[in-house]
């Protein structure tokens, strides 16, 4: 078998057609753009991919797990906020602050009369550290919410709700201690990682490249996961949670681990963010780019992964465009963005690609298209089989009077209102959240 | 409470709602291999007494016991992984899945988190649920979307989900509502062919049909019972005939 065959047989690639599209993906991150658009703008790019981490964790728990959350920017910023205190503490040597009243510490302490370095930040001294926080604090964070929400119980626009909050009470939290955040300005002025000046051109395109081979890494250890029976349990519990708990599955604990997986993304996005862009604000872990990230992966196609990496370029590109000419539209042009996806494309860029893709042909060994299923019993025949029924005592012939009544009234509801595409209507319970 | 020889002893069983008591010191003992039918009218807490035994609901008093272990303590999984199935009223089976996946899903091996991620899909697997679509006649099914099902269709993949897990004690809830006349029958010999080697609760309106089935019959009248015994039995006994009457 060459490798080729091997690539298309695995299920976890997803066949032909997942193969191709992650081979363009890696060909237009890899090579197209590097070698098309000049380091301002290739860094520009970079920033957006830092939120496709974020995107590509949304896949999996809103688009797959059915679970919305308004709040990834608290896991964006916490992994942007631990590798920018790690960057800071380094831009904050004795020699570069000397002319502060306290040498050694970040400059915004300084501002705010702080004369020791609080315990908190000292661990962030370490590199190792500071990749083990990234990964393990927004982690935890999450592990906490969704502890205490999904044992409970709490789901749908309530969850959302509720990390919307959170999302809200960190800004608030990080604008206000000031001496220990840097406050609304955040931490800025950030120079070198270990000695290396991450603000030189070369170190943005090292950076640039790191960021996308980690995003790679992100996809396909979320088609790992979605090919697995976890990622059919997923859809599953979308669909019908209670059947899923009531085969035997503690639902809770799924939601759980996708949850703190999705968050762990972000924030791995966070530190790249931080390492490209040169700073960390509350600007990005509040309601608003919380509720953007979830515009990035719906107008990608929320449950296809690669194509919430396109939403986020295309988004963020159309907002970059945008906000240079009508910079008081944007937000406007977004809200109606989003709405218009969810009304009239609830799968997306994704959604869009497949149907043209099919139609054309383009991929022949794509699955074969379901078989129709045998002329269903009609309406009418399962009636005149309760009408049938001859009631031989007295027993029989009265619940069979109340069985034909109770069916009757029964059986012509559920059949009119039965939902045809049912897989829509789930798709948007998501999105009107 | 005792423990006894039965599969499922439910005793002094009660659940009240703000008051008003859907479920009445309730007590009902089902035998290995029993195939027991609940009737009754609407509102007699039919569905109620197999949300108790399943733990979707929680019980005021009472015990069931089911292979003498406390039921009203556990969880929802704890039960089901202990073996009670339970089937719901309306087919809730997932229709994003095709048949095939629906039945690999309620296979119960990779019930946690991590077991989930390395499942794998081997030749047991495979086997199981070729066999399971066997008996529930969707094997030329299997590849298909599930939502595409009939009504009765998908009414036996969720008895094939069921089946997936070997449950000791299976509970439908109207197994046949929305069916055929031939789909009734087959689902008739389904039952009384999958309830060879564990119990069977069904609750069913369809008379014709629980006389096809049924070993005993308990007939539910507001959270109490109001008769229990053979078909014969029970439809001959006056209280019965007077409560469907008196409707």
């Amino acid at each position: 078998m060459t490798l080729w065959e091997k690539m298309k047989a695995s299920p976890v690639l997803g066949g032909k057609e997942g193969v191709i599209g992650l081979a363009v993906l890696a060909a237009i991150i890899f090579v197209v753009l590097p070698l098309g658009v000049d380091i301002f703008r290739l860094n520009l790019i970079g920033k957006y991919l830092t939120y496709a981490f974020v995107a590509v964790g949304l896949v999996m728990l809103w688009g797959h797990g059915g679970i919305l959350s308004l709040g990834q920017g608290i896991f964006f910023g916490l992994g942007g906020y631990a590798m920018a205190m790690f960057l800071k503490l380094e831009a904050s040597d004795p020699l570069s602050t000397k002319i502060q009243s306290t040498p050694g510490i970040p400059d915004f302490m300084d501002w705010n009369q702080l004369t020791a370095l609080p315990w908190f930040w000292e661990p962030f001294k370490s590199l190792p550290f500071t990749i083990f926080a990234v990964l393990t604090i927004p982690a935890l964070f999450a592990y906490i919410i969704g502890y205490a929400m999904f044992k409970r119980r709490v789901g749908g626009v309530y969850f959302s709700i509720i990390t919307q909050a959170i999302a809200l009470i960190l800004s608030i939290l990080i604008v206000g201690q000031q001496g220990y955040t840097g406050g609304v300005n955040g931490m800025t002025d950030l120079r070198t990682m270990l000695g290396w000046d991450i603000r030189t051109d070369s170190a943005k395109y090292i950076l640039y490249f790191v960021n996308g081979l980690l995003l790679f890494g992100a996809i396909f250890l979320s088609k790992y996961i979605m090919s697995s029976k976890f990622g059919m349990l997923l859809l599953a519990m979308r669909d019908k949670e209670e059947r899923v708990r009531f085969s035997g599955y503690d639902v809770s604990n799924f939601k759980i681990f996708i949850f703190c997986l999705a968050a762990m993304m972000s924030a791995v996005g966070g530190a790249m963010f931080t390492l490209q862009v040169g700073f960390m604000s509350p600007s990005f872990v509040g309601i608003v780019p919380s509720i953007e990230m979830v515009i990035f992966c719906a107008v990608g196609g929320r449950a296809s992964l690669i194509g919430a990496v396109y939403g986020t370029l295309l988004v963020n590109y159309g907002k970059t465009v945008f906000s240079e000419t009508y910079p008081e539209m944007w937000l406007f042009l977004m809200g109606g963005l989003f709405i218009s996806v969810v009304m009239f494309f609830p799968s997306g860029l994704a959604g869009i690609w497949d149907k043209y893709a099919t139609k054309y042909g383009w991929f022949k060994d794509k699955a074969e298209p379901v078989k129709k299923p045998e002329v269903s019993i009609a309406e009418g025949e399962a009636q005149a089989v309760l009408t049938e029924t001859t009631p031989e005592t007295t027993l029989a012939a009265k619940t069979n009077d109340a069985v034909i009544k109770k069916a009757t009234r029964k059986k012509a509801a559920p059949k009119q209102t039965e939902p045809a595409p049912a897989i829509d209507s789930n798709k948007m319970r998501g999105a009107e959240a | 409470m005792s423990n006894t020889d039965f599969v499922l002893a439910v005793e002094d069983l009660t659940v009240s709602f703000d008051g008003f008591k859907a479920v009445d010191s309730l007590t009902m003992y089902i035998d290995k291999n029993e195939l027991r039918v609940l009737v009754g009218p609407n509102g007699a807490g039919k569905t109620t007494v197999l949300d108790l035994i399943c733990g979707k609901t929680k019980s005021t008093a009472g015990s069931i016991k089911f292979n003498n272990t406390e039921l009203t303590k556990l969880s929802e999984h704890e039960i089901v992984r202990s073996g009670v199935g339970r089937k719901f009223q309306n087919p809730s089976i997932y229709e994003n899945l095709s048949v095939y996946q629906n039945l690999e899903v309620s296979y119960p091996k990779g019930r946690g988190v991590f077991g989930s991620l390395t499942f794998k899909r081997t030749k047991e697997v495979e086997d199981r649920v070729r066999k399971v679509a066997e008996d529930i006649m969707l094997t030329e099914f299997l590849d298909m979307e599930s939502a595409l099902l009939s009504h009765g269709q998908k009414q036996w993949l969720e008895i094939g989900m069921l089946l997936m897990q070997e449950p000791e004690l299976l509970m439908l809830d109207e197994p046949v509502a929305g069916m055929s006349a031939k789909e009734r029958d087959q689902t008739a010999e389904l039952l009384n062919r999958i309830c060879q080697n564990r119990s069977v609760i069904v609750i069913e309106h369809d008379m014709e049909f629980v006389k096809k089935i049924a070993h005993k019959v308990t007939v539910l009248h507001q959270g109490k019972i109001l008769a229990e015994g053979p078909m014969e039995k029970v439809q001959a006994d006056e209280k019965v005939i007077e409560v469907y009457l008196g409707h």
